[in-house]
């Protein structure tokens, strides 16, 4: 397909990957922030094409995996609420929360459907109005657009049968905890393109700045990832701290301004737990007091988690980037796809999945 | 890219063979035969065919 097969070339891949080994001259650890861009290169081995100096720590970047367990057990306390249909992304299914799972409450009866859009909520809603929909609104900056454009047209519309339990997080204040933390260590970041499609570039060039490291916007086929760190690793061997545009066919610096005025009007930042990373500060939106009528935690008394993660899982080191998926104990053993310990071996964008899917040695 | 003009914009985009509905509210500057970025049913930045052909020709005229 156009705009996909030229960036997975050969040939460019491999001028790239020659370039980034000459610029590579002392040891250097850049983290990938984005989960998409963690599959991309465990799938394509990206990885092993670099020199060994260079170590790729794979970021926080899952929404799933961050969402916090109190919420995942909030959200299955209102699928089971009679009435009440609890529309969810599909890869949160297998999510444990600190008992059960979305997919488990749905087979023991409770109402849960996957919908691939916050718009597919609101049009069940409409199509129902005898039933309660609560739409469970996890993602970065990229998905909490589509969420605001539902909470504007059902208070345009009056459709009062729908409500939205929000878990949406921001990036950058990621960003900031994991450079704040010593032992991360990190020398440059590849900062998630898609992201920076609906934000601009504005925000990282203060994060930039005051930690001192360079951060590339970077887009997700090989040829894409591989640039950005040619970018990223220039500006680590000339101590340069600043922020660089990898993706630009995708990302404007100003990002999209009518996403951007969309979020401003439905969200506001809040300090807020990502699972496995703790509480961060502006870590995450919540639902602007205009639309309160549609915020679920403030429509249902939602309760407290029941417990904690799995003792086992160990997903906070890995979305710190200080363990590798699979040298994890459990990786592949106790914990798989279909029987996760912690969200990374579930979603589509979670680090421990994507080492399961491509990295396995068959027994 | 192809248009249905309503309150809301939404486009008719094909991705690589299947045909969908994706909202255009964000990228108003999406116009027919653009290719598009899409995300959860929105459109979330229309592809820059200029500079994806100038950032491909960088790439190839770097010595390998």
């Amino acid at each position: 397909m156009k705009h996909v097969d030229e960036y997975r070339a050969p040939e460019r891949v491999r001028r790239l990957a020659a370039a980034i080994a000459e610029d590579v001259k002392r040891p250097m650890r850049v983290m990938e922030v984005c989960g998409g861009q963690t599959h991309s290169i465990v799938r394509f081995g990206i990885d092993q094409l670099l020199p060994p100096a260079l170590t790729l720590i794979h970021g926080p970047g899952c929404p799933v995996c961050v969402t916090p367990i109190a919420v995942i057990d909030a959200a299955i306390g209102l699928a089971h609420r009679p009435g009440v249909t609890l529309c969810s992304f599909g890869d949160m299914l297998r999510v444990p929360g600190s008992r059960t799972s979305l997919i488990a409450a749905r087979a023991a009866g409770a109402a849960v459907r996957i919908v691939h859009s916050p718009l597919e909520a609101f049009a069940l809603a409409r199509a129902d109005p005898a039933r309660e929909v609560v739409f469970f609104a996890v993602g970065f900056e990229t998905t909490a657009p589509a969420t605001a454009m539902l909470l504007v047209e059902a208070q345009r519309l009056g459709v009062s049968n729908v409500s939205v339990l929000c878990a949406h997080v921001r990036v950058p204040a990621a960003l900031e905890a994991l450079l704040a933390d010593p032992a991360t260590k990190l020398d440059g970041f590849l900062a998630a393109g898609h992201v920076c499609a609906v934000m601009g570039t504005a925000e990282y060039e203060p994060i930039a700045r005051r930690h001192h490291v360079p951060i590339v916007i970077t887009g997700f086929e090989p040829v894409d990832i591989l640039q950005g760190l040619l970018m990223c690793v220039e500006d680590i061997a000339a101590r340069r701290a600043r922020v660089r545009n990898a993706y630009a066919r995708v990302v404007r610096p100003e990002g999209s301004r009518a996403a951007r005025a969309a979020l401003a009007r439905c969200f506001t930042a809040v300090d807020s737990d990502w699972r496995g990373l703790g509480r961060i500060e502006a870590g995450g939106f919540a639902i602007a007091p205009a639309f309160a009528a549609f915020d679920a935690a403030q429509r249902y008394d939602i309760g407290r988690a029941a417990g904690g993660e799995d003792p086992r899982c160990r997903a906070g080191d890995v979305l710190r980037g200080a363990l590798r998926p699979d040298r994890c104990p459990s990786f592949g053993t106790a914990c798989t796809p279909e029987h996760p310990l912690g969200a990374p071996m579930v979603s589509g964008e979670g680090a421990c999945a994507a080492y399961h899917r491509y990295r396995s040695i068959a027994p | 890219v192809t248009l249905a003009e309503g309150v809301i914009r939404v486009g008719r985009v094909d991705f690589g063979g299947v045909t969908q509905e994706v909202n255009l509210s964000y990228v108003p500057e999406a116009a027919p035969g653009d290719w598009i970025v899409a995300h959860v049913g929105f459109a979330i930045a229309r592809i820059d065919e200029d500079s994806a052909a100038r950032t491909l020709a960088l790439l190839d005229e770097r010595p390998g």
